[in-house]
């Protein structure tokens, strides 16, 4: 068992040494990177049939006492989350080895290997027990998504890299001094000593740290008013980078604050969660319905649905955590296949502009398909998996009597719906307004690969929505664990 | 604790924060380095009061620092070290692209921007 938590976190960083190595050779590159980050992919799946028999586990990385040294753990929540993250992250890298070097796709000799740093920051960031061992996965996530954003190197992915890494250095340098804050109020960044010191601690310091923290995680998850960084990088990158951003980068922030803010019973910021929430999702409707291009508007809709999770959370009760967590697991595979979509799109007709393209529907009938499923998903309609987990979050929010905040999460699903119909309409129906068979730069002939890429994302949402059930009840066991960390410091401390 | 660390603290957020706020790049990266240093001198205090280096044989355990939150600055400082060195290559290439270091309004600004000086509705081709 911990065997596979350091699997899972060393061995995409030994693919992203061996990719470099072998930069020079791309059918070896290629290999190396994709057995890295499937190994951990495969370990994840491992150690969730594990933990959903035998509970949380723990690894104290050298042999330290939690009290200071590292420590790796591995409970229902961190299990639920990371086989479906690295698995994503693994059929993302399929599509980058497909788009190739094109004028939307990633330098592969970079982008893999880059990619498996990712991974293994990723996974160090759902698996670690330390506020500080935190900090250094997001600094591995970010390190690698600046480079994976900029080095292509031309003006408008410099211009808004800038924007993005000058925004995270900010929330970066915030954590650091959250986690002094925290080191001197208890002597202690472990997480599972946290949960039992900081709610001894004075409501004021108590309160003071959870809104500190609020703000660092919030940062990276997109949070209104902390969101303005992201619709203006995303769009700019290639497309299969902007897909794992989108898929999983401000998940994980969202995953930290639920982590954190459980752990250590921070439930009277409830309320302001719940508002920021409201804000959050509206502004993020109501932004993708105001732009033009799939890109644009599709990074909006990550913030607002990062709205959703946060209202989960807001409510701290298990149905809301719950749901929340439902609704994490439900976001990953339906974000990164719509930029995945979004890829295919620029790859058909040169550009991602609505007031360019038309009439693919006719032309590309399976695209318009799998479009349609990962937006209905999205908007949240009955028989898709977004449905399932928007439910579980309603419902949730009715049982804690907070109608307002339930209104506005239906009304924000409208708006989702009305700017998905919008790319519909003008890309899928209508005509090219650019004349019929245009010349597309630069576009891959042989698809076939991306193709394969996609229909796993596709068969990925669709698994979610036929497994919500038993998805679900795992959901509630990861919040009941959040909810009362008594196995989680066992497992730590034991 | 030490009011005049404390004091450090303080003044080095302001200043870096100030600096962050401006334009051109190579201020943010002054303003990056002064924050990264303030984090760092709070890791400090954080670890409680002074004390003999924390290496074994050198003092005994009780007159030592305490060694932990020593090691996480470290850590950071290693981790803002490279990431100034990134900002900086970040401004180079800016400046090889545009001719400055400085960082442009995003897409929404300029079309914000755009729209100033436009009637608020287009003229209709029918108006009553």
């Amino acid at each position: 068992m911990t065997e596979l938590i350091s699997v899972t976190i060393v061995a995409p960083l030994a693919a992203a040494a061996g990719g470099l190595l072998l930069r020079s050779r791309p059918l070896a590159r290629d290999v190396a990177t994709l057995a890295g980050v499937g190994s951990a992919a495969v370990c994840s799946h491992v150690m969730l049939a594990l933990v959903a028999d035998g509970g949380p586990r723990s690894l104290a990385v050298g042999g330290w006492s939690p009290e200071i040294g590292i420590v790796l753990v591995v409970d229902m929540f961190a299990a639920l989350v990371l086989p479906v993250a690295l698995t994503l992250i693994f059929i993302v890298e399929i599509f980058a080895i497909g788009q190739r070097r094109t004028a939307w796709g990633a330098n592969p000799e970079l982008a893999g290997p880059l990619i498996a740093v990712l991974t293994s920051g990723v996974a160090l960031s759902v698996l670690t027990g330390d506020l500080f061992t935190l900090f250094v996965a997001f600094e591995l996530i970010l390190v690698s998504s600046y480079v994976l954003l900029t080095h292509q190197g031309q003006l408008a992915q410099v211009r808004s890299g800038m924007t993005y890494v000058v925004m995270n250095l900010l929330a970066s340098v915030l954590f650091l001094i959250g986690v002094a804050y925290v080191y001197a109020a208890t002597g202690t960044v472990n997480l599972a000593l946290l949960a039992e010191r900081i709610p001894q601690l004075d409501s004021g310091v108590r309160l003071g740290i959870g809104a500190w923290f609020l703000v660092v995680f919030g940062t990276k998850a997109a949070v209104f008013p902390l969101f303005s960084w992201l619709p203006d990088s995303y769009p700019t990158a290639p497309t299969t980078i902007t897909a794992v951003f989108a898929g999983l980068l401000t998940k994980i922030g969202i995953y930290s604050m639920i982590r954190f803010h459980t752990l250590t019973l921070m439930d009277d910021l409830g309320p302001a969660i719940l508002a920021t929430a409201a804000i959050t999702m509206i502004v993020g409707g109501l932004g993708a319905l105001a732009q033009s291009d799939v890109k644009r508007i599709l990074s909006f809709h990550v913030i607002s649905q990062i709205g959703y999770m946060l209202m989960g959370l807001g409510l701290f009760s298990v149905a809301g955590v719950a749901g929340a967590i439902l609704f994490l697991i439900h976001q990953m595979p339906v974000k990164t296949l719509l930029f995945l979509v979004g890829g295919l799109i620029e790859n058909h007709e040169g550009t991602g502009s609505l007031d360019r393209s038309g009439g693919l529907g006719r032309r590309r009938p399976l695209l318009a398909a799998v479009f349609a499923v990962a937006a209905l998903s999205l908007a949240g309609i009955p028989p898709f998996s977004g449905f399932v987990a928007k439910l579980a979050l309603v419902s949730a929010t009715l049982e804690a009597g907070i109608i307002s905040v339930m209104v506005t999460a239906l009304v924000a699903s409208g708006l989702t719906l009305l700017s998905m119909t919008k790319i519909w309409t003008e890309v899928f129906w209508g005509r090219r307004t650019a004349g019929d068979s245009p010349p597309v730069p630069g576009a891959v002939r042989d698809r076939r690969t991306m193709n394969a890429a996609t229909a796993c994302a596709v068969a990925g949402t669709l698994a979610v929505a036929l497994l919500a059930g038993s998805l679900f009840d795992l959901s509630v066991r990861a919040a009941e664990d959040l909810r009362s960390p008594d196995s989680y410091v066992e497992a730590v401390v034991r | 604790m030490s009011v005049a660390l404390l004091g450090a603290v303080g003044g080095l957020t302001a200043v870096g924060l100030y600096l962050m706020t401006g334009r051109p790049l190579s201020r943010i990266v002054l303003g990056y380095a002064l924050l990264g240093h303030a984090a760092v001198v709070a890791l400090l205090i954080a670890g409680g009061r002074a004390g003999r280096p924390p290496i074994a044989g050198r003092a005994v355990p009780e007159a030592m620092a305490n060694p932990l939150p020593q090691a996480i600055a470290l850590t950071a400082i290693v981790i803002s070290f490279g990431l100034t060195l990134f900002l900086l290559s970040l401004a180079r290439r800016q400046q090889a692209l545009s001719g400055d270091d400085l960082v442009e309004d995003d897409l929404e600004d300029r079309r914000i921007a755009a729209r100033q000086g436009e009637p608020d509705e287009p003229p209709g081709p029918s108006a009553p």
